[in-house]
């Protein structure tokens, strides 16, 4: 049980981990699309090792209801999906409209 | 006699969209509820077939040979493709957190000879979530693909590496061995 709590422990760090990095690198980097880049990759991961953490937790502390951690399990895969194909069409979106890429040495806006 | 075989072969195929339209959201079903007394799955089948009439066109259309043999492949395809999302969620947590923020970002254009929607859509998803690029835009009909990377290397991964291209059109069947070297015979 020990074993299961530190995994579950470790999967969740590691979430949050990504998560505020995502976080941090909207505030820190230059522009909209590389914004972007920060955001669209750290959500996906993040949050989904914060719900494969919370499947291995409800295995072991709720074996009763094992149709929860499958329902939890397609959450990851759809995020896996939508995530990727939301920040492209932001990228597009913005594309199209104009907004011009940061160049090295420009002002950061 | 001819007319009448091709006419029989759509109508089979149109069956077979159906049918597996309608399982993938009758067990879908099943998984969201939970429950298993008649009511539930009585409304389960309603639902579905509802669903079912709607849109059984949007996920097969017309059968293809090679389903199984793509299935199998993309399944091999995916294990190396969650290994590339830890390694750009790393890279883009070392750009982040590094003091000076090593960044240099470009846009560049590749072609490749991916046509069919669903593979197209995989390499787009693969770009997107893979070290230091994003698709921006698709031209389906000549396979081309803008792309943001937001530094050199990345970006030399697309062009000049092209593991990823190659990895895909391998999934899809589709006979390619780099846009820079010679086609072999």
């Amino acid at each position: 049980m020990v074993l299961v709590n530190g995994m579950v422990t470790l999967f969740l760090a590691g979430g949050l981990f990504f998560t505020l990095v995502g976080s941090i690198g909207l505030l820190r980097f230059p522009d909209f699309y590389t914004r972007l880049h920060a955001t669209g990759k750290c959500d996906t991961l993040g949050t989904s090792l914060i719900l494969i953490g919370l499947i291995i937790h409800h295995l072991f502390h709720y074996s009763g209801t094992p149709l929860v951690p499958v329902r939890l399990l397609f959450l990851v895969f759809f995020i896996f999906i939508a995530n990727p194909a939301a920040t492209h069409a932001l990228m597009k979106a913005a594309y199209e409209v104009g907004v011009k890429p940061w160049k090295l040495g420009d002002e950061r806006r | 006699m001819e007319i009448r075989g091709r006419a029989k072969m759509n109508r089979g195929e149109k069956t077979f969209g159906i049918l597996i339209t309608f399982g993938i959201l009758f067990l879908f079903w099943i998984l969201l509820s939970g429950l298993f007394d008649v009511f539930h799955l009585i409304a389960g089948v309603i639902c579905s077939g509802i669903v079912t009439l709607m849109s059984h066109d949007l996920m097969v259309k017309g059968k293809d040979e090679k389903f199984i043999g793509k299935s199998l492949r993309l399944f091999w395809y995916i294990p190396w493709e969650l290994w590339q999302i830890v390694l750009a969620n790393i890279d883009v947590a070392y750009r982040v957190l590094h003091p000076k923020m090593p960044i240099d970002p470009l846009l560049i254009e590749f072609e490749t000879p991916l046509r069919s929607d669903f593979s197209l859509v995989t390499l787009a998803n693969s770009i997107t979530l893979t070290p230091g690029t994003i698709t921006i835009s698709v031209e389906p009909e000549k396979g081309t693909f803008r792309v943001h990377a937001i530094a050199k290397e990345p970006a030399d991964a697309l062009l000049v590496d092209q593991t990823m291209q190659r990895k895909v059109a391998e999934v899809f069947f589709v006979e390619w061995s780099g846009t820079d070297q010679p086609t072999k015979p």
